[in-house]
């Protein structure tokens, strides 16, 4: 059993190590797309930086921003996984080790002693949400990489009903323009749509982790998305918040059945250095790196 | 040509620079984020460093200890609005010249900086190896009480950069301004929006 928490802390410390240093593939593609089609001179520098500083961060070995985040771990664990005894210790271990390892900033500050832990690891960080999935024995961990920047933006309200999804809309639209420019844009924009504001707040943080490209299953919350992400973009607002051609690289909404009474939105962004990774983790301790396709583990 | 900015800067040195202007920095910049602004504003104590002439960075960087001091590992900015609240009493406090950040700042911000000749410049956020890349070395640390993010660290830099100017000595800015148009365009993409989304029926 230690044996295997070990390997277990091994593996989640190595796999925050990859996330920190490398973007996923499909936030790779994306930016690569946006290089190319940078509108000014001042955008295609900003653009021709993020691509060296990304290069010398693997010639380096070093995280591509400084501020590697608070840690978020959102687990999809088997019903039937042997690991699940070990996993919550291992995760947060594994927080302790690639803070040393790779290195990671200190960002775990404790409420009210205002103290700086210096390890990443505080009252209830790293921050773990659960799932469980029946009847398998696989277990799927997504880890994000919470930085400040990208956290200044977040915001929960609760609307009536009567404002509609055009309040909602307004909402998104005021809390880009307000702070979206300043969180390192081309961001990945989460809104959550709920009954609550804390469920709202939490889709919408789920929102940001789902793959490029991926729409909401309803056609009109897919129709919502596109309207958003195509009315941010047409703001003029480019890399860094300065003038320029694409704000957002997409704009995801996950949902939950509402009150009648309430309609309560979150918003969450995530920074271009999208450092977001899945892994996939069996009994037998294998496992598979599945947001970066051909990075050794 | 590249532009360079070597510390000691006077204010002859920034008389031409505009908004929307690139330049880099070679010499003395130091971190400097939010307790340290509210400890030299607010707490009125006194810096342990001059920053006359010098910049200062709004930025927490990653620093590992070597036996003979302190090696960057990366260096990036931080959201230069939280310092809003004390930037333009901290010009005037401390004579710094240059302030590194990213995002914009406020008016307050922009005042000072016509009234000292100051700048505030963004470097591209994300972009911290090449920070750190362009640390020659690390000096000094003060206020190290702080923890690592938001400790005083005393930088030699060459050629740090790009660093878009944001703020100039005029006291033109340029999030401010583009801002406005921002929320100008926001209006009209949201009547357009509204009308495809009364999904309430």
């Amino acid at each position: 059993m230690a044996e295997q928490l070990q390997k277990l802390i091994e593996i989640v410390a190595k796999f925050l190590d990859i996330v920190g240093k490398r973007l996923p593939d499909d936030v790779m593609l994306k930016l690569t797309e946006l290089r190319a089609n940078a509108g000014t001179d001042l955008e295609r520098i900003i653009y021709d930086s993020m691509f060296d500083n990304m290069e010398q961060a693997i010639v380096l070995n070093r995280p591509i921003c400084q501020d590697t985040g608070v840690i978020s771990f959102f687990v999809k664990a088997g019903s039937e996984s042997k690991l699940l005894p070990l996993l919550k210790q291992a995760l947060i271990a594994g927080v302790g080790e690639a803070t040393v390892a790779s290195p990671l900033r200190h960002n775990a500050v404790e409420i009210f002693d205002e103290k700086n832990t210096g390890t990443n690891i505080g009252e209830r960080i790293p921050f773990i949400s659960w799932d469980i999935i029946s009847g398998t024995s696989e277990v799927e961990i997504v880890a994000y990489m919470a930085g400040g920047g990208g956290s200044l933006p977040g915001r929960a309200i609760t609307l009536m009903p009567s404002a509609g999804y055009e309040g909602a809309a307004k909402y998104v639209l005021d809390t880009m323009v307000e702070f979206g420019v300043n969180a390192c844009p081309p961001l990945i924009v989460g809104v959550g749509i709920a009954g609550s504001a804390e469920i709202a707040a939490l889709l919408s943080k789920k929102a940001i982790l789902r793959p490029l490209g991926t729409h909401h299953p309803n056609p009109r919350g897919a129709e919502f998305e596109q309207l958003l992400a195509r009315g941010l973009n047409d703001l003029g607002v480019g890399a860094q918040g300065l003038p320029g051609r694409t704000f957002v690289m997409g704009v995801h909404v996950e949902s939950a059945a509402r009150h009648p009474s309430s309609l309560s939105v979150g918003v969450s962004v995530g920074c271009w250095a999208h450092r977001r990774g899945t892994l996939r983790l069996h009994d037998d301790l294998t496992s598979e790196l599945v947001s970066h396709q051909g990075v050794s583990q | 040509m590249k532009k360079i900015l070597h510390t000691p800067i006077n204010s002859a040195d920034l008389e031409g620079i505009s908004v929307g202007d690139i330049v880099y920095l070679t010499g003395h910049i130091v971190t400097c984020r939010d307790v340290a602004h509210r400890r030299v504003v607010a707490l009125g104590q006194e810096l342990p460093y001059s920053l006359a002439g010098k910049a200062i960075f709004h930025a927490g960087p990653i620093v590992e200890p070597t036996p003979s001091g302190y090696n960057m590992v990366a260096i990036g900015p931080t959201t230069s609005m939280r310092m809003e609240r004390f930037e333009a009493e901290f010009i005037a406090a401390t004579g710094v010249k240059v302030v590194v950040g990213k995002g914009g700042m406020g008016a307050k911000t922009a005042v000072a900086c016509r009234e000292f000749k100051a700048l505030h410049c963004v470097f591209p956020g994300g972009c911290a190896v090449l920070g750190a890349t362009a640390v020659e070395a690390i000096e000094g640390v003060e206020w190290l009480d702080l923890g690592m993010p938001e400790a005083f660290w005393i930088m030699r830099v060459k050629e740090l950069g790009p660093l878009i100017v944001s703020i100039d000595p005029q006291g033109n800015n340029l999030f401010e301004t583009n801002k406005a148009l921002y929320a100008e365009r926001k209006e009209m993409v949201l009547s357009q929006i509204a009308e495809q989304v009364a999904y309430i029926k």
